[in-house]
């Protein structure tokens, strides 16, 4: 009979190595489902995960994407790893990002047709801070009446789903579009447009703003106060209020610091790639950027690593669409499944797994 | 605007179809939760349900094996989270929302060709002259089975958590897994069995959705719904009753909120249709503020992952 028994230490080996078992073995359940889909598996695996970065006939196209989808998928992911380390989950990036885009576009639109270079600056200061307001909403009702923030943060994406609506159809409309929903074009409106750095490389400021993230992450877990605090309220709570760790001022942080983090994506994303806010403007990188964190093992380089990959499931998935019809949601399946290999793996990291009685129970006999 | 055009018992007996769906899931949930274990994943399978169900439910002709296939697919997509979370010892809240992620995919792909099509019709329940009653036919004599059924379901798991020996074994679980361990009661075997009942009712409630409130296959139906009915369990405070409340409640401000917008209020329909969520977060505020009553309804064991010693 199989048994687990708890390691002392969580396994320093398995922890590196089940992200990748995780992503092999989703590449083979997916492989599995494309061909119940009637594709190819092989053919599918390959389009998705080598021919964006190696076909001579797509990666001119696809190789700059990566930095465009990893870029907020990193941001946000980074964010979030904070809270998730401390047990504080919020799961409403995506409405966050939504918030961070709109004050940013709103900002950008009440200047139009200004060429200050302060209106990009601006934008910045206003997603980041449209993204924390939203996300300080969960952390006062966690703090103040002891709410749920995973219930709150998540059902606020629905509310700002419908602002976004809102203002794509009514107050940021283009007057000048013919009535169309949808804002003015800001990539068309040169102090707020956020256009690639370097030609063909994908970066754009938000892509600078995921590297400076990831460093600035990675100084706050490891060497400042904060972020021992954030490890010891996730490990061991109890601990950490001996030590004076003060929980509503960590639920503050954590939240707030994901929500800016997520807005800022919003804001990066809206100036650049989206050119404009519309109805679907939201892509799911919200959620999508929670199997990142967890992928990245809520550590700022496995971050990096995890958001690459996922980015390229996107592009890879894109492809796949366009050569092999397969559907889109196929990606979102494949996703999904990469988090639940992932979490099932990490029982290796936490116990053994041992054959037979347990000692103490044979002792008992 | 015209507010004349809202007829009070049309309203309530509209309340009662809006409020069926997340009154299902939430009952489900109500019995995992009672047994110590936080599925999130109601919205997955909420809509693994719904897609299974109309997808039957078109190709059989028949509305109740829509039903009964929801009611299995739930089950089965629940059964993922409960091999996780108690054989694998996986983080709950991880595991509830990689569910949910996977639902909404899965349940994308498979409804692909269903989209754009007219299920069959789930007939109402036949009372004969008693619902051509004034008001009391439409409000009571007026539906199809599932508003009874989720009714008596109710009562069902309120009878079976308080007077039954199994509904209280599940409760012993859920309020303390080591006490219970120690008794010689099988925690995980609860746990899976419960989890897999809220399978059942969120897929089962899932299918009300597609099969009879819209009735329409679209991606993403669910829209928030199984969220809401993991909110309602909480303002519940764990009481079945007071889910039911909960649920007719909401599905009162759903169709008040809907009637407002066709009877043309002034106000935009993107605002109308943020109600009902505001309205669950503010809910929760009120009943998770009051620190001394939820600390004695919520569960000792919820949440916490329960693994024998030795």
């Amino acid at each position: 009979m199989l048994r687990l028994e708890k390691r002392p230490n969580p396994s320093k080996f398995w922890n590196y190595a089940t992200p990748v078992t995780a992503v092999l073995l989703t590449m083979v359940a997916g492989g599995i489902l494309f061909m119940l889909l009637g594709k190819n598996p092989f053919e599918a695996i390959k389009l998705i995960f080598w021919d964006p970065l190696f076909s001579e006939q797509f990666a001119s196209y696809s190789r700059p994407q990566l930095l465009v989808k990893a870029g907020p998928l990193i941001l946000i992911a980074v964010g979030l790893s904070i809270g998730f380390r401390a047990g504080i989950w919020n799961i409403g990036a995506e409405g966050q990002y939504i918030i961070g885009a709109l004050c940013a576009a709103g900002v950008a639109l009440a200047f139009y047709p200004s060429e200050s270079w302060l209106v990009f600056p601006l934008m910045i200061v206003a997603g980041a801070f449209g993204g924390w307001l939203w996300a300080m909403i969960p952390a006062i009702l966690k703090t103040r009446f002891n709410t749920n923030e995973i219930l709150v943060s998540l059902l606020l994406v629905y509310v700002a789903e419908k602002l976004l609506a809102a203002a794509a159809t009514g107050f940021m409309r283009n007057p000048d579009g013919a009535g169309f929903p949808g804002s003015r074009n800001l990539n068309q409106y040169p102090a707020a447009a956020n256009h690639e750095l370097f030609a063909n490389t994908g970066l754009h400021w938000g892509g600078v703003a995921a590297f400076i993230a990831v460093l600035f992450t990675y100084i706050l877990l490891q060497r400042h106060i904060l972020g021992y605090h954030v490890q010891l309220a996730g490990q061991a709570p109890r601990a950490a209020r001996f030590a004076g760790v003060a929980p509503a001022r960590l639920v503050v942080l954590c939240l707030g610091l994901s929500g800016a983090f997520a807005g800022l994506a919003g804001m990066f994303e809206v100036a650049g790639p989206a050119r404009q806010i519309t109805i679907d403007f939201n892509a799911g990188y919200g959620f999508t950027a929670i199997i990142v964190a967890f992928l990245g093992r809520l550590h700022p380089v496995g971050i990096v690593l995890a958001g690459l990959l996922l980015a390229l499931t996107y592009i890879g998935g894109e492809l796949a669409q366009f050569m092999l019809n397969l559907p889109a949601a196929a990606i979102q399946v494949f996703q999904g499944m990469l988090l639940f290999f992932l979490l099932a793996l990490d029982v290796l990291s936490n116990y053994r797994i041992r054959l037979g009685v347990s000692p103490r129970a044979s002792e008992a006999v | 605007m015209d507010f004349s055009s809202i007829n009070p018992v049309t309203l309530i007996a509209m309340l009662m179809v809006a409020a069926t769906p997340i009154l299902l899931a939430a009952i489900g949930e109500l019995v995992v939760e009672k047994a110590g274990v936080l599925n999130l994943g109601v919205e997955g399978m909420m809509i693994t349900g719904a897609v299974s169900g109309f997808a039957v439910a078109v190709n059989t002709g028949s509305p109740l094996f829509g039903m009964l296939a929801a009611i299995l697919a739930g089950a089965a997509v629940s059964f993922i989270f409960a091999v996780l979370t108690q054989i694998l010892m996986a983080n709950q809240v991880a595991s509830g929302l990689a569910l949910t992620l996977f639902g909404l995919g899965f349940s994308a792909l498979m409804g692909q060709s269903y989209t754009g099509i007219v299920p069959p019709r789930t007939p109402k329940l036949d009372f004969g002259p008693l619902s051509d009653l004034p008001v009391v036919g439409r409000i009571i004599f007026g539906h199809d089975i599932l508003v009874y059924v989720s009714i008596l379901l109710v009562a069902a798991v309120w009878y079976w958590l308080n007077y039954t020996r199994s509904g209280r074994i599940l409760r012993a679980v859920g309020e303390n897994h080591d006490s219970a361990h120690a008794l010689g009661y099988q925690v995980k075997k609860v746990r899976i069995l419960a989890i897999m009942f809220g399978g059942a009712c969120a897929g089962l409630g899932g299918a009300y959705l597609s099969l009879v409130r819209v009735p329409q296959w679209t991606e993403g139906m669910t829209a928030g719904a199984g969220w809401i009915a993991l909110a309602l369990v909480v303002f519940a405070s764990w009481k079945p009753w007071r889910a039911l409340l909960g649920a007719y409640l909401f599905g009162g401000i759903t169709v008040l909120q809907l009637n407002l917008q066709a009877a043309g209020v002034r106000i935009p329909a993107e605002y109308l249709a943020m109600s009902p969520y505001i309205i669950t977060i503010l809910v929760l505020v009120v009943m998770s503020s009051n620190r001394g009553r939820r600390s004695l309804s919520a569960p000792g064991s919820l949440g916490r992952s329960f693994h024998a010693a030795g």
